[in-house]
């Protein structure tokens, strides 16, 4: 299915098509934002480079986008290569704690998932498939419960925030042998991309905490590739140990999130059914809705 | 093509539900959730939770109800209603969350099915007692229209050899009756076509005898209709693909999506059903099985209560004794109460098997969290009847319970199937005195096992004593969950205040004499009650100012000292004004 996104709330956003880690120098990567076939490289000089590619073009092919007047915006933020297919408004949004020294940002792989960008993002936001889902690692029966916690739209940053937000998890601390409640506070500050802070072991005194992060780059309605990655104070855990652990936790969500139907938001609020549990979901509908944001989403009835 | 919602079709095997499945199937693009209850009761539901969309056809059949695989809320067989959220273990989910379901009817083999049904499904009349012989669904990647047209050419023998002549008997765009003619034997094969979506349909026959032999027959209808299927799919190829068919989902209902609980005033009587069943299960105990005198009977959660109104104008409440997913009757237990005021009497003498009666929906105010480590369910003598519904629920779920019953003896306790099943958990104590029943209370409630929780049920002085005794022991309050079978309080009501309702903005008077509630019922503010003698909690409204003064059994301490709520049936106001948000 061939179909144009053309609305303009979510082409003219940043989204993330690789973390430069990942961009092997001189070669041509090609990839799909937003319906749109779009290629990248770096060049010899460690310049960032992304084009419209267009279907005459062959995949991989050496290419100088400056000449053949078909360039997109390029930049590097939060380890990323960042773009925008339509007419970027606004810078994008900070994440403080990647520049402090003394942290290591880890990218834990990029994901494919048969879903629409909102459905992967409330699924980020969700504790309550803890103890169903992540079995064992981010939560455990009996210990079902969803506590109160508050959400706010911040007027000032526009972007969601879920604070408060608490939930058992089986072994809360590398240290500790049983479980705990775990702290984490949610940061939606772009449609499509959201932040988790969890308490980091050993600096809760400080109130420093461990940043996971999910950037999403919907390829189509219903695809979408998910760039995950952990911002951590001291990398006590191996690297390897980090990747595999997400991996692990996205391969439990991926299933669910690929049979979930209608795989495109549904931002009606009687579409679903509503819990307390599920107020940072509710409040993402809504923030969604009020933006007038149609692709990906199946918008509510006027 | 046209979608036609009245029409019945199969849209599956019956071969395709093995125990404890969940089968994926579709009609008309829509996709439903199949799946057969333990008790034998085929489900057919639209294949999604309607918490977050996630397929049903993912989750767990787990025999009495089916489990969502996301966020593990459990529905009820029959029923489709939500019995339980985990995210929120201490509330009873809104009655209203109800997944959205389809006819389901088994017949030979098949499991039929309508998205709309025009009329109630009727069985072919060459079916009927007929020894029928279901083939293997064969799938064909092509319209409808197109599988009929080579259908009606099937060609196939009662032997599986030799040329028979076939003859179509009867036809419709979806079926044909053919019969093969080979020397003087004739076989009839009922051939249905099922609409999957627009480009795909599913060939399932019956033959409307039985061979003797049945195994070389299916061989030879699987080559047969395999042999169609490749020359429908070959044409079906050279055609444009059709267009979807467009799926649309109904919404949910408006009050569900608000999520605001409760409505509608009084004691209701909405539902009427037969006895269908009565008789002795103890000592002055008798048990009543009652049956919807139509349709189905609404969800119900371990803890829930009926109003049942009787024949002489009394209503009183009743515990469901009923286990999970056993959703075709309610189950209550009833004891004659020596000083009874007509209630259990009638119902002990007048009422019999095969009368009518009115009820309202199960409504539950004792729910069972299913989050605690352990549970310790204890019941004082006819107490026993929610109980039995939370532990079959633990037991069902393999969550770890004790049951205490106290009883006067082995006659009295009753309920012997029940406890029987779950006799690993079971304890009784027999004859025991006030004194007695004290010292054994202690005995259970010596400490508090680290999240567990404790429900009780049963005479008040009992229950005094219990919570008393969990109270000196350290459990917290919102650890001990109690439900009293009346309210034994002698009611002041003399006082006069004056109650605003915040959200409806209206100020009334409530004089010495006159309960909140009548006084919100004279001014037509809706207020649902049960019991009304302050012990149900149905009509529990939230405070917002003002100085309750509680007379009911229902709240329990440290919700009284919160002031967060009142019972509006029975309770009243110290200071002048009450403001309540309603």
């Amino acid at each position: 299915m061939t179909q144009s996104c053309n609305d303009p709330v979510i082409l003219n956003e940043w989204h993330p098509l690789t973390s430069i880690d990942e961009i092997t120098q001189g070669l041509v990567h090609d990839t799909v934002l937003l319906e749109q076939p779009v290629s990248y490289a770096m060049d010899d000089a460690g310049a960032l480079h992304v084009w419209h590619r267009t279907p005459a073009q062959p995949v991989h092919a050496p290419h100088d986008p400056a000449k053949a007047g078909n360039a997109l915006p390029a930049r590097s933020e939060h380890g990323y290569l960042w773009t925008c297919v339509g007419e970027p408004t606004e810078d994008l949004f900070p994440v403080p704690e990647l520049l402090e020294a003394d942290r290591q940002n880890v990218p834990t792989g990029v994901f494919g998932v048969n879903v629409s960008a909102g459905r992967a993002i409330e699924n980020f936001l969700d504790m309550g498939h803890f103890p169903f889902v992540h079995t064992g690692i981010l939560g455990e029966e009996p210990h079902t419960e969803v506590k109160e916690y508050d959400v706010e739209v911040s007027e000032s940053r526009d972007e969601i925030l879920a604070t408060r937000c608490r939930f058992y998890q089986p072994k809360a601390a590398l240290a500790s042998e049983g479980g705990a409640d775990v702290e984490y506070v949610y940061r939606v500050p772009h449609i499509n991309c959201a932040l988790l802070y969890k308490s980091s072991p050993g600096y809760e005194a400080e109130g420093r905490m461990d940043v996971i992060y999910m950037f999403l780059q919907p390829m189509t309605r219903e695809w979408t590739r998910a760039h995950t990655g952990m911002c951590v104070i001291d990398l006590e855990n191996s690297y390897q140990g980090i990747r595999y652990f997400q991996q692990v936790i996205f391969g439990q969500d991926k299933p669910i999130l690929e049979n979930q139907f209608p795989k495109q938001l549904p931002l009606d609020t009687r579409a679903e059914t509503p819990i307390r549990a599920d107020k940072s979901a509710i409040a993402y509908r809504r923030w969604l809705s009020r933006k007038g944001l149609t692709y990906g989403v199946i918008p509510a009835a006027a | 093509m046209t979608v036609d919602p009245g029409r019945w079709y199969p849209i599956a095997s019956s071969s395709d539900l093995p125990l404890r499945h969940v089968f994926h199937g579709q009609l008309w693009g829509r996709e439903m959730a199949v799946w057969r209850a333990d008790d034998g009761h085929v489900n057919v539901w639209e294949n999604r939770c309607l918490h977050r969309g996630v397929r049903l056809s993912i989750g767990l059949n787990e025999g009495r109800e089916l489990r969502c695989l996301y966020h593990g809320w459990r529905y009820a067989n029959r029923t489709a209603g939500c019995t339980y959220i985990p995210a929120h273990p201490a509330d009873a989910p809104a009655r209203t969350i109800c997944n959205n379901t389809y006819p389901a009817v088994e017949a030979h083999g098949l499991i039929w099915s309508a998205l709309d049904p025009t009329e109630d499904f009727r069985e072919h009349t060459l079916l009927a007692g007929a020894d029928a012989l279901t083939l293997r669904p064969i799938p064909v990647n092509a319209p409808l229209a197109l599988v009929a047209t080579h259908a009606r050419n099937y060609r196939f023998s009662q032997t599986g050899a030799g040329d028979a002549e076939i003859r179509i008997m009867a036809e419709a765009e979806d079926f044909f009756e053919l019969n093969a003619s080979l020397s003087d034997t004739t076989a009839t094969l009922l051939l249905f076509i099922q609409p999957v979506d627009a480009g795909r349909s599913i060939l399932r026959g019956v033959l409307t005898a039985s061979p003797d032999a049945t195994m070389p027959i299916l061989r030879h209808h699987n080559q047969a209709m395999s042999a169609l299927r490749d020359r429908v799919e070959a044409e079906a190829a050279m055609l444009d693909a059709p267009e979807p068919i467009a799926v649309s989902f109904s919404p949910v209902d408006e009050e569900l999506a608000q999520m605001p609980a409760r409505a509608r005033s009084g004691p209701k009587a909405e539902l009427r059903v037969t006895v269908a069943r009565k008789r002795d299960l103890a000592t002055d105990i008798a048990g009543f099985r009652l049956e919807a005198v139509t349709g189905q009977l609404p969800t119900f959660q371990p803890g829930a209560h009926i109003d049942v109104h009787l024949p002489n104008g009394l209503s009183r409440q009743y515990s469901l004794t009923n286990a999970p997913g056993e959703t075709d009757h309610y189950a209550i237990g009833v004891k004659r109460e020596p000083k009874s005021r007509g209630g259990s009497a009638c119902l002990h003498e007048i009422v019999q098997q095969g009368d009518v009666l009115a009820i309202s929906a199960p409504r539950n105010n004792f729910p069972l969290r299913r989050d605690a480590l352990n549970t310790i369910l204890v019941a004082g003598g006819i107490g026993i009847t929610p109980m039995l519904a939370m532990a079959q629920t633990l037991e069902a779920q393999s969550l770890p319970f004790e049951l205490h019953c106290f009883a006067q003896s082995e006659a009295h306790l009753g309920f012997e199937e029940i406890l029987g099943r779950l006799a690993g958990a079971v304890t009784t104590h027999l004859g025991l005195d006030p004194k007695a029943t004290g010292r054994t209370l202690a005995e259970i409630l010596k400490t508090r096992g680290e999240e567990e929780h404790l429900y009780i049920c049963g005479p008040g002085p009992m229950l005094e004593t219990a919570r008393g005794i969990a109270d000196r022991n350290g459990w917290p309050d919102d650890a001990v969950h109690f439900e009293y079978f009346k309210n034994t309080n002698e009611i002041d009501d003399s006082s006069a205040f004056e109650v605003a309702l915040a959200r409806s903005a209206l100020t009334l008077q409530v004089p010495a004499g006159r309960t909140i509630l009548e006084v919100l019922h004279e001014n037509g503010v809706e207020m649902p009650s049960s019991c009304e003698q302050g012990a149900c909690g149905t009509c529990l409204a939230t405070v917002i100012d003002g100085d309750p003064d509680h007379q009911d059994v229902y709240l329990s301490p440290g919700e009284r000292a919160a002031g967060k709520s009142i019972i509006t049936c029975v309770s009243r106001c110290k200071s002048k004004r009450l403001v309540l948000d309603i």
